[in-house]
């Protein structure tokens, strides 16, 4: 749209709001198009500051308890950034997940695994000057779910960040590479493009590895991009 | 260029990390301007209350300014304000955002805008998070507001927030069907 700022996603980065093989979709979903507005000082503005009470100690998954939570230890490091490859610096970024088992600690989550009173699931991170946020966790179960029969959640970890603006918000879902639950969920398989859903497949990398402490997953995270200026499109 | 991460649901167990204490309190005693609580209920295709969505809120200070590093206005930043919050729904698919009225921002062209919230929407069963605004009723500018003005006339009633008494306002959202609540592209 004419004026805008940050560029418009195409139709099949996102997956649509009414998909039937995810059922929860069905009656949650609206019926009328979307209305199309132009993107004014409100929605290229949005919530930057406010996490300062973020520390060191919430991006370590494994240290809420008296002991340390059960299961694989996994190093989840990733950048955050815009189309163009900019980092997005200095921006919250959240996770939560099902512990080992796949269970969530949440009183909704009656799943007939057990909750490990070591681990908790959710943690916070700050970017750094390149985009750069890192976690300790560790390596979360699958778990079933009641969308169809016999249906499994392959293993992932939520995530939650903002970005520089109300229009970058993201929330999405990270796997894991080989999962062969990857082919039957109707989550994962919403997103339109087969690129697009290899995005959300994080990486093991060798070099994030902790010797003898924990493997290392990557996965890198692209939120909307600015278009350029006129300034910017003159100077290449 | 780098492509778009997509957006997957926040599912149904968000709250152990997306929801703090005290985070629907978007303005604390100590904020400048009118205080006021916007309560609604968010309901689906069916009229069934939906109790595991979380509404996010984004706005502009009491003097219209926003506390972000590209609004150059020359308008008091209040530090007792940062404009975010987010409202899990409760068994009764009920939330209470704590607030102050936002002043008027500027809109396209020359155009001023209605005081208004922005509201993004989050739960189980949206893959991709659905955004609106709140209006208020009671506020004269409502009525041409340029942004308000693009959503068909008949729907535009389903983005204004009807006062309830003290200071209060009712939005209530509907996800799908009669009473639908206008979603926007943006
Ligand atoms: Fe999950």
């Amino acid at each position: 749209m004419t004026g805008d700022i940050y560029r418009r996603p195409s139709d099949d980065v996102h997956p649509p709001r009414d998909f039937p093989g995810y059922r929860g979709t069905a009656l949650r979903h609206p019926k009328e198009p979307l209305v199309l507005i132009p993107q004014t000082l409100s929605e290229i503005t949005g919530p930057v500051y406010g996490h300062r009470s973020v520390t060191e100690a919430d991006r370590d998954l494994t240290n809420r308890g008296s002991g340390e939570p059960i299961g694989e230890r996994i190093i989840v490091e990733g950048r955050v950034l815009d189309e163009d490859g900019r980092p997005v610096r200095d921006s919250l970024v959240e996770l939560w997940q099902a512990n080992a088992a796949g269970r969530y600690a949440h009183r909704v989550d009656q799943h007939a695994a057990p909750l490990d009173p070591n681990f908790t699931g959710a943690g916070r991170a700050i970017t750094d000057a390149e985009g750069r946020y890192r976690f300790l966790t560790i390596k979360p179960g699958a778990y079933p779910w009641l969308n169809h029969a016999n249906a499994w959640r392959p293993a992932h970890i939520h995530f939650s960040l903002w970005g520089p603006s109300f229009l970058t918000r993201l929330v999405t879902q990270m796997y894991f590479p080989g999962d062969p639950l990857l082919a039957l969920d109707p989550i994962y398989n919403s997103v339109p493009d087969p690129r697009g859903r290899e995005r959300l497949i994080s990486r093991f990398d060798l070099s994030l590895t902790q010797p003898e402490y924990a493997l290392g997953y990557r996965f890198d995270i692209i939120v909307r991009g600015r278009h350029a200026t006129p300034m910017e499109a003159q100077h290449g | 260029m780098a492509e778009l991460t997509p957006f997957q649901t926040v599912g149904p167990f968000f709250a152990i990390c997306l929801s703090q204490p005290g985070c629907a309190r978007i303005a604390t005693e100590k904020a400048a301007g009118r205080h006021i609580t916007i309560e609604g209920t968010v309901r689906d295709g069916t009229g069934a209350v939906v109790p595991d969505s979380l509404v996010e809120i984004w706005q502009a200070n009491a003097a219209g300014r926003y506390a972000h590093p590209d609004d150059h206005q020359p308008k008091p930043l209040d530090p007792d304000f940062t404009g975010y919050g987010r409202a899990p729904t409760d068994d009764d698919g009920r939330f209470v955002i704590e607030t102050v009225m936002p002043g008027r921002v500027p809109g396209p062209g020359e155009t001023l805008q209605a005081p208004h919230l922005l509201l993004g929407i989050l739960a189980r069963g949206i893959l991709t998070r659905l955004v609106t605004r709140v209006y208020f009723e009671d506020e004269p500018s409502t009525h041409d507001d340029p942004i308000l003005s693009l959503v068909p006339a008949e729907r535009r009633a389903t983005l204004v927030a009807k006062p309830i008494g003290d200071d209060r306002y009712r939005f209530d959202l509907k996800l799908q069907g009669e009473g639908e609540t206008v979603f926007f592209d943006v």
